[in-house]
Parts: C-alpha cells; structure tokens; sequence
C-alpha cells in the first residue's frame, strides 16, 4: 500500500501545504518497493524522522527498466518528435514555476538549505534549465557530409535508449532537471534514484511529470540506496548509459560496473578541491565577497566549492581580516527563518565527516582563525570555519571537505600558485581574481579546470557547459554539450552507384 | 483620431475588434502627415470590411527611430537570451488562446478556409514562435585556436539591428511569425510592413505584442502601401536589413534601393514556378493527391505552388485520368462554409491577372481538361483549371500565375524530365515521384531547387530550411538557418602577449 506524505508548512517565509504518495514511480504509477521496505527521511534541522519513503530493490530496477524499454519503443524515442518533446518539457517547467514555493519548502525540510537559497537559486535554475532543453529537443541535428555523386553519407543523432540517473544530496532538484532536461529532449527514457538522503522533491516532481504528460515509462523514479539500487543500474545489461553526480570514491565504482557489465556509457561528475586564486591586484572587496561565496554558499556542499583561498602576500593580511568579518556575519539558523544564510549540513554522516575534516587540521597544526565547532545543540549545524597555516600536505588542504570550510593559504609567486593549484587529482573548477585582465586570462587558461570563473566564483548557466578535468569527471553537462551525452551517433552510408 | 473596427463574423453574433491605427511603440497612433486610409475586403463577398490607417514615409521615419531607441535600450545587447525566449513563448501562447478569432479575422480578409487558418496557418506559426523561442538562449560564437600564447579569438553573434520587414497577403499570420520569430529570437527590432490588402491580422496580433510584454519599440507595425512604406523602409538609412516575401519584380526593386542607400542586409523570399516530376514508378494515385495539393492548396497562391507537372510517357494518360478525378473533389468556396477546401482568390487584381493567364493559356492552343470557366457569382473564385499539351514559351508555363492553374506537359527520359524542369530562372521549390530510390536520389540531386520534395509536395517544418535558388530568392527562412539572416558576426583579436616593434 502507497501512502501520503502531507506536511503544512507554517513558517515566516512560507505558508503552505503539500501532499503527495511516497511510492517508487514506474510507468506511471506509484507503487511500493518489491520487499515493502521503506526508507526514514531526516529532517536535518532536527535530526527526527519526517516521513518514509518506498525502498526500490535490484528487482525494481529491472521492473523500471522493462517499463523504460517498453515505452522507448512505442511511444518515446525516435516514435516521438522533437516537437512533441519540447511541448512537454516546456509543460514541465511551467508546471514547476507553478508550484516553485512548495519545492523550494520541500528542498529546505530535506536538505536544509534555506527557503529562500532553495527559491532563488535550486528552484529557479532547475526551472530555467528545463526550459533550456525544451528549446533542444526539436533540434537536435545530424549531418550530411560530402564525399562523392555515388554517395549519400550523413549522421544520425538517435536517442541512446534506456538511460540510468544517479544524483546527490547537495542539490537534489537542480541536479534532477540537469539530468533530465538533456536526457529526455533527445528521446531517452530514464530510471533515476535520487539520494537516500534527499528523496522528497524528486518524488514531487513525478506528479508533475505525469501531469505535463509524459507517457507512462519514460520517466520512473527508484528511491533507494547507493549500494542496492545504484549498483543495480551501474551494472544492468540493458541500460545503455549511466550519468552520475557524487563523490569520486562512488564515481570509479560506476565506471568498474558499467565495464564489467554491459560496457555502458559513462559520464560523472565528481568532486573538486578548488582554488581561488586572489592577486594584489584584484578588487579585494569583491574578492572576498565572492570567496565567501565560494566557500560557504549552500553550506560547502558543492561539488565547485572555492575550498583553497590563494592569497597573494601584498594583499594577505587586509583580505583575511576583511574576509573573517565577512564570514562571521553569515548568520547559521533554521532553514526557515527570515534572516537564515546557513542551515544544518544535510545528514548526520555528513556532519560527522567535516567534523573529522575540522579535527584533523587542528591535529595536523594548523590554525582555526574562525569557527571549527557546532552550532547549536540540536540538527546537524556547524559554523562556517576558517583554518590558516596550513601545509599542502594536510588532509584539509588535500581533501573534499564538503563543509562550511575555507582555508586561506599565503602565496608570493605567480608560477608556484598555479603549481600548487593544479596540484590535485581533481580538476573541477577554478577562480582567478585580477584587475588586470590579461593576467586573469592567462591565469585562468593555464588552471586545469573545467570551469574557470574570472572575478567570479560559483555561477552556472544552463547554456554554458560544466563538468571536470581529471579525477573531477568524464563528460559535460549544460550546453548544447550535454546533448552529446545522451545520443548516438548512426552513420549512415547510401551506395547510389558503386559497383562490387 | 485612431479607431477601433468592429467586424462581424458570418454566421454568428460575434464581432472582432482590431485596432487601426499605426502601431508604434506599443501604442496605435495616427498617421503623423496623412489623412489617407487603406480599405480592407473580404474577397468572399468583395465587400471592405474595414479600413485601416495608411503609413506614410514619415511614419516610418517614426517607427523606425523607436526600433532603433529599443535596439540600443531595452533589447539588443540589453535583454538575454533567456527573456527573449520568455517573451517569444508568452506570446505563442496567447495566440494560441485567440487562435478561433484570429482564424475567423484571417478568413474575413484573405478568404481561407478558418479550420484551415486556425489548424495549420495558426497552428504553424504557434510552432515556429515556440521553436524560435528556443533558439534565443542558444546563439552561439566560436573560440578559435589561433595563437595559444598570444593571442585569443572568439566570435559573437550579434544581433543586426533595426529591421524592416515586408510580408505578403496569401499567408499573413504565418508569413508574420517567419519573420518575427527569428529576429526577435536573436535581439533585432522590427519595423513590420504588412501586405496592404490582409493588414487586420498584424494589427491584432500586435495587441497580443502588447500583452505578452515586449518593450515598447521592439516591434512596430506599419500597414502602408508598397510603394510608400515598402520603398522608404528599403531605402532607410537608419536600416540595418530588410526582409521581404512577396514577387520577384518588388523583390529587385527592394534590393535595388537596398544598395543605393546604405547597403542594408537584404533576404529575399520571391516566386516559383516549381515543377513536379512524375516517372513510371511511381504511385500514381499518391502522385495524383500531392499534385492536386501542390496546385489547389490555399487556392494556388503559393510560392512553391507545384504549377508545372512533367510525367513520363508511359504513364501519362493514366495520370491524367486519375488527377482529373482528384482535382474534381476539390471545393472552393467561402471560407466559413465547413465543406470549403479553398477560399476565393484574394482581390480583384489577383483575380484578373489569374483570368488573364487562362485566357492567355486558351489563345496560345494549350488545351483545358479540367475547369477553364467563369463563375457569374460575386467573389473572386476560381475552379481549379488543368492545361495539356502545353509547349516551354507558353505564358503560362513561364510565368507565375499565383492561382489554381496547372501546366501538364510530358517527357520520355529522366534527363529530359530534369531539363524541362530547370528550365525555369525561378528555383524555390521541386516535386517529384518514383519508387526508384537511386533515382530519387540522382533527381533531387540535380534539380535546382532551394526545396526539393520527394514523393511529397510542399510539407514544410519549422526546423527545416526554406527557401529560392537562382531568381526565387536570397538567404534561408526557418530552420537554424534563419537565425543567421538576422545575425551579424564579430570577430575579436584579443591580444593577450605579443609586443610590436614599429617599423616591423
């Protein structure tokens, strides 16, 4: 039996009620899990239960998938126009817009960020995104290329087939419509698990997906665990393509299943320890507004966190006192309240882990200028923490904290900064502060990064590329790129004269 | 003193309003200099229906200079791409909300069938909004690799600039959104020149401009005459390109002015007299259906209307017969009749010329098979009318008739049939019809056609390019293809580390 969650929210930022099942979807229903086992989602405001979800079991996967592959032959793929597809994810999005506020509430009851980061950012660009694919999916080009009068030769874009979605926690409805914007306007139909940790807007948006009217199968939603449900669709012979967003440790995992099984494709986006470089010459007041930014914008759980503050020694001292005040006035509070900058980390793993990280660089030596312990008694929240003195072999300087973290590290040379920058298996992204822009330019072309911001940090765009050098990742999302992960290319090549 | 007409819809106690003042800068105005008005008929019932404010050359001076104050405040390189897109879909969905009555006011002045207007000239220009919408958030440059060390270069697509835009009366609404959905997409303003004989169709839909929230100046529609606000607005020095649909003769008077003003950027969509093959292969039934189609669809006044028919000996008297049956089925008739598959022509000068060819055709010994006669009833009707034995230097096989006129001649070899084919300086569109794939493949290879339909005739997509080789035009409409008409590239050479010595 399925049940409802319902929840009313009566905060001073939102008054609402929302109301919807806690089954897996597949095709089109809602249904529960084949053991009848269910999850406990956390609130981590507080640390207690709010409601339980269905667990999905390997055995769901397949269901899912037979499901995903019934429909991708019938009524999705390539029996689907791009017009068709645009239409409804165009109907998606206004469906979305909508009901804005109560994803935004539902985000901050189960993650913790707060309600107003949740509406001007998560909400508004996971809306704006799926708008962006709705503009793709009529086109969506192959090729004609020229060889000879006794050949016709062009490429196909097709849709790939039975895709399988795995997101995180940290951004549990942005990564959701990254991952289905490009995925289903190109014709795939998906099987999706969201994070265990973070399931409630997922299983939200699947009555608006039904509602804007995708047919049954192409979009079905497994609430489950990594180990279970994740592994299941890493390692399915039928599921051509895997995406997956999360920490590198579960991204090689992925890649090992999907080689083992079914040499599926494979794109991941992973973690990042990303410098920001601040030069003498960089405006400081911006530099240390947008460092904060880097470092602390949804708590530190961001895959492009600015996690290593580089700062050259002429402007050393005055940004790191201008940068401490900054940070001490970034006020930690109930996700729900009016003056609220920072909620709890979003479980209680997680805060156990950055709790270590912070232990660790007081063990290593190096210095806590601010913060370093809990705030309050109750949730998951910890305050926002700035370690100096560090060393580049300390695990705080080396490692993804994925907390409210910063380390402020002195630099002179210009050469060993971009050295010491590059000096990781990661390569997600990089930002470059300098008034002089050619120096900002060649700095940021010289970081091996896939995302190099200038004078910025931590801005996305739907239609400018994201993704990872090295250890970070394989493949692009957003953009016109992240099209190319989700078709296959057919050549096809038409004999008009030839003669064997 | 700016008015509001109220006509009457047949059948029905309903009344369209349609404001019939200039529009400019989100407002309907008057004329600043002229008193003069354009009547406005149905040509079902030859009666004016309305008249509307006739735009003179200064009132496009005005128009002009409030596109060119939004250019360079409120859109161009000041709104994103993402708000144009917002803008664009707003605007699609409002049409689609007003489709019947927009339908039934493109009926009233242009004669078509309404389920026709609503379902497909409605309906495709609903498409190819939301399709360009889609298109506005997505104008890409390039980065070049020239010079890691020294040197990064990078293009922007930018938008043109001003506007003018110039459609004709056989598809107002859909010809509208062709224009304006491109040009908006990329950053353009508009000065939009209706055709002077359908204008209440642009005048209500820039009420719905209004409504979706563009800014004020962004887009601008100016009923005029041709050769009044169609000649100052392709002589404009303040410019930066025209667009035009509509014949070949206005076509060269429009990239004549083009270049002796300010070399504005010119795209042309002009005539056709596209031919249709039909060899021994093919489905002749399927043959017959797309060639009555080609000939009888929105009363022959197509660019691309599949006025010449070639079909191959073997199969000529065949096809004949069964065309002849199939065209018979065809109704023409007032467009708020249900059973009506094609309304009037659209004004009496369309109607006299089009007579004008029949006659033409008669007196040069073309032989009629189908149609050929008068009605004695009020309207501008006209049956569909089928010509044999039909010779290259007749009238009507050369020139563009723009009715339901069909030119039926014969061919023995696929070489010959190609040649008769491109024997034309028009190149839009190209029909032809076998069950051989390579030649299929060969023949579409060597007709000289912007257009080439397969087993098919005149089926357009909104993601597909459009448009005329040789006298049939310049530039491409729909498709990826459009955007780069309205777009204009900037190549920038940064330098990030070379030092010059002068002298070198």
């Amino acid at each position: 039996m399925v049940s409802t969650f319902t929840h009313e929210f009566n905060t001073p930022v939102y008054k609402g009620r929302a109301s919807f099942s806690t089954g897996l979807y597949i095709n089109g229903k809602f249904v529960e899990g084949s053991d009848k086992t269910t999850i406990d989602v956390i609130n981590p405001s507080t640390g207690k239960v709010i409601t339980k979800v269905a667990e999905a079991t390997a055995k769901d996967v397949d269901i899912a998938v037979d499901a995903a592959q019934k429909a991708f032959e019938t009524t999705w793929g390539l029996n689907s126009g791009g017009a068709e597809r645009s239409k409804l994810l165009g109907k998606l999005a206004r469906l979305m817009e909508e009901h804005q506020q109560e994803l935004a509430a539902l985000e901050a009851l189960d993650n913790g960020k707060t309600f107003t980061w949740a509406m001007n950012a998560d909400t508004a660009v996971a809306i704006d995104t799926i708008r962006y694919y709705a503009g793709w999916a009529d086109k969506i080009h192959g090729q004609v290329q020229e060889t000879d009068e006794k050949k016709l030769t062009y490429s196909r874009h097709e849709p790939i087939g039975v895709v399988g979605q795995i997101i995180p926690w940290n951004f549990p409805l942005l990564m959701m419509a990254w991952k289905l914007g490009p995925a289903l306007a190109t014709g795939n139909c998906i099987v999706l698990k969201p994070s265990e940790f973070t399931p409630l807007t997922a299983i939200r948006m699947c009555e608006l997906i039904h509602q804007a009217g995708f047919p049954p199968g192409v979009f079905n939603l497994l609430t489950g665990y990594g180990s279970t449900v994740g592994a299941a669709i890493a390692s399915h012979m039928k599921i051509e393509k895997i995406a997956f967003t999360g920490s590198t440790m579960v991204g090689r995992k992925i890649m090992e299943a999907a080689a083992k099984s079914n040499l599926k494709n494979v794109t991941l986006e992973l973690g990042g320890k990303n410098p920001n470089i601040i030069f003498n010459d960089a405006d400081l007041d911006q530099a240390v507004n947008w460092a904060a930014h880097g470092s602390y914008w949804n708590h530190g759980q961001a895959c492009t966190a600015g996690s290593r503050i580089y700062v050259q020694s002429g402007v050393y001292d005055e940004f790191l006192a201008k940068f401490t005040e900054k940070v001490r006035s970034l006020k930690v509070g109930d996700p729900f309240a009016v003056d609220s900058y920072q909620g709890p980390q979003a479980s209680k793993v997680q805060y156990d882990r950055i709790m270590n990280f912070i232990q660790s660089g007081k063990d290593q030596g190096a210095t806590v200028h601010l913060g370093g312990d809990r705030n309050g008694t109750e949730g998951y929240y910890i305050n926002p923490t700035i370690f100096t003195n560090t060393t580049p072999n300390m695990k705080i300087v080396q490692e993804e904290i994925f907390g409210p973290v910063g380390v402020v590290i002195k630099f002179d040379d210009e050469e060993d900064v971009i050295r010491q920058a590059n000096d990781t298996v990661f390569g997600l992204a990089a930002a470059v502060f300098s008034q002089n822009i050619t120096r900002a330019i060649t700095t940021a072309h010289r970081l091996k990064a896939g995302t190099a911001w200038i004078n910025c940090v931590n801005q996305i765009h739907s239609n400018v590329p994201f993704g990872g050098f090295k250890q970070s990742g394989i493949g692009r999302e957003l953009g016109e790129y992240a099209l190319h992960n989700y078709t296959a290319v057919k050549a096809v090549q038409v004999n008009l004269g030839y003669v064997m | 003193m700016v008015y509001t007409a109220k006509i009457p819809v047949p059948a029905s106690n309903k009344e369209i309003s349609v404001s019939t003042g200039l529009f400019i800068n989100n407002e309907f105005v008057s004329s600043v200099d002229s008193s003069e008005v354009i009547q406005c008929f149905n040509p079902a019932t030859e009666e004016v229906i309305a008249s509307v404010v006739a735009g003179s050359s200064k009132d496009i001076d005005v128009a002009v200079a409030a596109a060119r104050q939004a250019f360079k405040t409120t859109w161009g390189k000041n709104v994103t791409g993402w708000e144009r897109s917002r803008l664009i879909n707003k605007l699609a969905d409002l049409i689609e909300r007003d489709s019947q009555e927009l339908a039934e006011l493109e009926t009233l002045n242009n004669g078509k069938p309404v389920a026709v207007a609503r379902d497909f000239d409605i309906g495709d220009s609903i498409q190819c909004l939301r399709y360009y919408a889609g298109w506005a958030d997505k104008i890409t440059g390039q980065t070049i690799e020239v010079d890691n060390k020294n040197k990064m270069a990078f293009t922007r697509h930018e938008p043109i600039g001003v506007c003018g835009q110039i459609i004709p009366w056989n598809y107002p609404i859909n010809m509208w959104a062709w224009k304006v959905a491109p040009a908006l997409a990329v950053g353009c303003t508009i000065v939009m020149k209706p055709s002077e004989l359908t204008p209440l169709t642009a005048l209500k839909l820039s009420e719905l401009v209004v409504e979706a929230g563009f800014p004020p100046g962004v887009i601008n529609t100016v009923p005029s005459l041709g050769n009044v606000g169609g000649a100052a607005l392709s002589a404009h020095l303040d410019v930066d390109k025209i667009a035009f649909t509509g014949s070949t003769i206005t076509g060269r008077k429009i990239m004549e002015a083009a270049a002796k003003s300010n070399l504005k950027k010119v795209s042309l969509e002009l005539g056709g007299k596209s031919p249709q093959l039909i060899f021994e292969s093919a489905d002749l039934q399927q043959a017959a259906a797309w060639t009555a189609l080609g000939i009888c669809y929105n009363t022959g006044q197509d660019c691309t209307a599949g006025s010449r028919v070639y079909v191959q000996d073997s199969v000529y008297d065949k096809f004949i017969d069964v065309l002849v049956s199939t065209v018979k089925e065809t109704v023409i008739g007032n467009g708020f009749d249900k059973n009506t598959g094609g309304g009037p022509l659209v004004s009496k000068a369309q109607f006299d010329r089009v007579w004008g060819y029949i006659d033409a055709g008669k007196a040069e010994g073309a032989k009629v098979v189908l149609g050929g006669e008068r009605r004695n009833t009020k309207g501008y009707f006209v049956d569909p009318t089928i010509f044999t034995d039909i010779n290259s230097e007749m009238k009507i096989v050369k020139e563009e008739i723009f009715g339901p006129v069909l030119s039926i001649g014969r061919f023995k070899t696929e070489e010959e049939a190609i040649a008769l084919a491109n024997n034309t300086t028009y190149g839009l569109g190209a029909g032809l019809h076998s069950t051989d794939a390579s030649q299929c493949m060969r023949v579409s290879g060597l007709l000289e056609a912007g257009t080439v339909w397969v087993n098919q005739y005149n089926m357009l997509s909104n993601n597909v390019p459009f448009g005329g080789k040789k006298q049939s035009g310049i530039g491409r409409e729909l498709g990826s293809y459009a955007l780069e008409e309205y777009t204009s590239i900037k190549a920038v050479h940064w330098n990030i580390g070379e030092k010059l010595q002068w002298p070198l």
